[in-house]
Formats: structure tokens, sequence, C-alpha cells
């Protein structure tokens, strides 16, 4: 039969968390990694079950219920600070002569090798916890390196987004915009009112004055359709000279009108460019979203249209809301249809 | 760089994979507008990976080959495998490391990656001073298709060397 000593230091070299225990459930000798846990508090002499804690199986408190569980998985963990989380294994000595406990660190070990500046000679050389200790940090490094991917992506996507949804001379939001926020608005049951607006002589400008001049006449009506309009409604160019106005929650036709009227003195206002005046109005057209009972984006649209035909029918720079008498007068609307449309 | 290498593309990025021409194409820009041989530039490319505080991380990764230089050596030859745990599709060349005398060793490093060898040098010179041994490292020509460097170990513990510490993560 081995000696006890012997079989100690054949145990500190296999499995230095090791704890030889007496018959009654002392400690007799530990192994140089469990004892450089507690480097102030020899373990030797004191009782097993008064250093550790026994979490799982719970209740037991004496060494004949430890030496019951042989063989099973032991959770402990620390009676004092820091309670760091072990895992064990308790294996009777022959003859009665009391018991070997192996701990490791578990899923603790992360934690373990900071709290008590470990290093890989404290490890067995069959121990698993360096491999887990280098995948730990190699995956880190590699997850870091592909969040900072995914945040110069997700950059780029939003940039490109901001882009495919800009009219680039106006600034304004594009045609897709206007139907994404149009299907937004007709998905959600929200309130909303929509203009429909197409400059009148605009036409005449690009071919006296050129498109340099129609392109300036085309920033200029723009800064004034978001000066007469709030931050959360919609301005979108949809066409050459046809922009389409949405307005969050209002139905109410007196301010309605009043923002067409005004929209329309400012854009009759003349735009100097450079030694010429350029003169043009607007006609639109306006729908409530309280005129359906479920409104569709194309059928909204398409009623503005048609309100904005009427308002064309009766001369220049008028406003017109949509009533169901006006129904097909015109046929099928173009806008409706994603296309643009020339009313001058 | 990626405007001279006519890529196409304006970044480079480091967790994407990229045809291997391409990459090609990116060295030798590099080589060019520094105005030096590639197997130099990949040199020092080696190095920086070990040396630089923005790859930290590889360099703790490295350091768990071994407690010492020379463990560091034997542990060359599970590097394809340890790079493959951290990113899968990650393939880096194999790598064997003869050992003739008790200072004298040579890695041979397998084909896949043209001009891994050079890296693998600056790499190598690099963790030697971090682990504080004073080594030298040269190419040693070609076996077949593989490449050989040779490497002498002068002093173990040439000088105090950088501390690595379990518990630290990188930054």
């Amino acid at each position: 039969m081995i000696s006890q000593d012997d079989l100690a230091a054949l145990l500190e070299r296999l499995c230095p968390m090791f704890v030889l225990l007496d018959q009654s459930g002392h400690v007799q000798q530990v192994g140089p990694t469990l004892q450089k846990l507690r480097p102030d508090q020899p373990m030797a002499g004191q009782r097993f079950l008064e250093l550790f804690e026994l979490m799982r199986p719970r209740s037991i408190s004496t060494m004949p219920g430890l030496l019951a569980v042989s063989g099973a998985k032991l959770h402990l963990q620390f009676r004092d600070e820091p309670h760091t989380a072990l895992k064990g294994i308790i294996v009777p000595l022959p003859d009665d002569a009391g018991a070997v406990v192996n701990l490791s660190f578990g899923i603790s070990i992360l934690d373990a090798v900071r709290d008590y500046a470990l290093t890989s000679a404290d490890f067995s050389g069959t121990d698993l916890a360096i491999e887990l200790l280098y995948l730990v940090e190699a995956k880190s490094a590699a997850m870091e390196a592909s969040r900072t991917l995914n945040l110069r992506l997700q950059g780029a996507m939003i940039a490109a987004e901001e882009q495919a949804y800009t009219d680039t001379l106006t600034g304004l939001k594009n045609r897709r915009a206007m139907d994404h926020i149009l299907e937004r608005l007709t998905t959600s049951s929200a309130s909303f009112a929509l203009m429909h607006l197409d400059l009148d002589f605009f036409k005449a400008v690009n071919d006296t004055l050129g498109h340099a001049a129609g392109d300036h006449v085309l920033q200029q009506v723009a800064r004034v359709m978001v000066e007469e309009t709030r931050g959360d409604d919609t301005v979108a160019r949809v066409g050459g000279d046809e922009f389409v106005l949405i307005f969050n929650g209002l139905q109410d036709k007196v301010r309605l009108d009043s923002i067409a009227s005004r929209l329309i003195t400012r854009l009759e206002e003349p735009i100097p460019f450079q030694s010429d005046v350029c003169r043009i109005s607007a006609s639109i057209g306006t729908v409530q979203s309280s005129q359906f009972n479920t409104p569709e984006p194309a059928e909204v649209l398409h009623a503005a249209d048609l309100a904005l035909y009427s308002a064309k029918r009766s001369g220049r720079a008028c406003h017109h809301f949509y009533d169901r008498s006006m129904s097909d007068l015109m046929g099928t609307s173009a806008l409706s249809k994603g296309e643009t449309q020339d009313h001058t | 760089m990626t405007e001279a290498a006519n890529l196409g593309l304006v970044e480079f990025e480091a967790m994407l994979m990229y045809d291997d021409s391409m990459t090609l194409q990116v060295l030798e820009a590099m080589a060019e507008e520094l105005g030096r041989p590639l197997p130099e530039v990949l040199e020092d490319l080696g190095t920086y990976l070990v040396s630089n505080p923005n790859t930290e991380a590889l360099r703790r990764l490295l350091r768990f080959g071994g407690v010492n230089y020379v463990e560091f050596l034997h542990s060359l030859d599970d590097l394809p495998d340890r790079a493959r745990l951290a990113v899968s599709d990650l393939s880096l060349p194999s790598l064997e490391l003869d050992e003739h005398a008790q200072n004298e060793f040579s890695l041979t490093c397998h084909p896949g990656l043209p001009g891994f060898e050079s890296v693998m040098i600056g790499v190598l010179r690099a963790m030697a001073d971090d682990y504080g041994a004073l080594a030298m490292l040269e190419h040693s020509g070609s076996r077949g298709a593989s490449k050989v460097i040779s490497i002498t170990l002068i002093e173990t513990s040439f000088a105090e060397g950088r501390s690595f510490d379990l518990g630290a993560t990188a930054r």
C-alpha cells in the first residue's frame, strides 16, 4: 500500500488542486494550486466542509454524507471571499483511510486566473484550462474584428440608403422614399393629408433660360416647401416639376387650404437667376386619409392626382380638394402608376 | 493603396474573404509605395502583427503557445489549428519545426500562401524579443515547394522580455 506522503507527491504532479482528507473529513494535504488560492491560510488541518460550501448536491454536512456521493459531480464554493466556484469529485481511499477530492475551476476559470494571478505552471499538463483561455481570447478578438467591420458596413449602408432616398438636385426625398412613407402611413392607419403639387410655367423657364435656371428654380422651390412645412412632414420630388407633400396627423381643411395658398403665393415670388428673373406658379390637389375607409397608397395618389387635374382645369395657381365626384374624369392616373406626368 | 492596386474597391477589410490575386495586388502596391522589396515588407508586417499595440490580441494569442521561446517554437506545429479555432475559415499553411541541435531549429512552411515564410520571420523575430530571447532568423532556401527558415537561438534569457499575464485581456 502506498504511503500517504507518496500518494500526496503523486497527486501533486497529476492534479495540483487535490485535497487529501482523513476519515473525519479534515484536510491533510492540498495541491499547490489550490493552496495558492488562499496563500495566507494553510488549509491542512481544517475541516473540508468548513472551507468549502457544497452547493450541489445540497444539505450534506458530514464526511459519511460526502463519501456517499462519491463519483458524482460536486459543485462547491469557498465559504469566504472571493467565493470562487469549483467543480470536484470525491473518491474514498481503501480501508476507510479517508478520501481524495480533485477540484477544478470549470467556467469560473476566467475570473480565477485574474483574481489569483495564475500562470500556466499552475495547471497540470493535461488540463485544458490554457486552451480554454486561448479560445476565449481568440473568439473575443475575432468577434471584435467582426464587430468593427459590421459597424463600418452599417455606416456605409446608412449612407447608401440615405443617398437612395434623396433627390440629389434639391436634397428633398425622392419618389422611392415617398412610396415607403406612404406605405407606412397607410398600413399603420395613421391620419394624414397628401398634396400633389405641380409647378406652372416651369417648362417656359427651362425653355427660355436653360436648364441651369430650371435647376436653380427647383432648388428655390424646394427651400420654400421645406420652410412652409413642419419637421415631420414629408416633402418629396416625384417628377421633373412635381412634388408630393405629406402632412402627418393633419386633416383640417381650413389649415390645409391656407398652407396651399401660402405655398402658391410664395412660389409666385420672382426668383432672380443671374441677370434674369424667373416667374412660376403652382397648382395643388389635396386629399385627406379620412376620405377613405382603408386608404391604399395607389388610391390616395390617384385621388390627389384627380384633385390636381381639377385645379389645373380651373386655371393656374389653384388649390382643389379631392371629392368623389372627380372620379375618373381623367381615366387612370399616371402618378399612381409610378410614372411622372406633365400637366403643364 | 487600394487605388494603386486597381482593385475597384476602397476598403480592404480584415475580416472579409478576397481572391488571392487581389491580396497579392495590394501587397505589391504596398511594396512599390514603400520602395522596398516585397519579402522585406512582409517581414515588417509580421513584426508589426506582434509588436504593435493595435494587434496586442494577436501577441497574447501567440504567447499562449508556451512559457518560453523554445516551447513557443514547438507550438508552431499547432498554429494553423489554433488559427482555425479562432476563425473557422482562416486556413494557414502547415508549419513543421525540426530541432537539429539544442539551439538549432528549422521551420518548414508548407505551400499555400506565397510569402508566408517572410511574414513568419518577422513574427518569430518579434516573438523572440517578446520572450526576451536572442535569436537569429534567416531564409534558408526551399525544400520542394516548401520554404525553410533557419532559427539559431543564441540566448534564451537575453533580456527581460514583455510580461504575459494569463488573466489580463487584450485591451
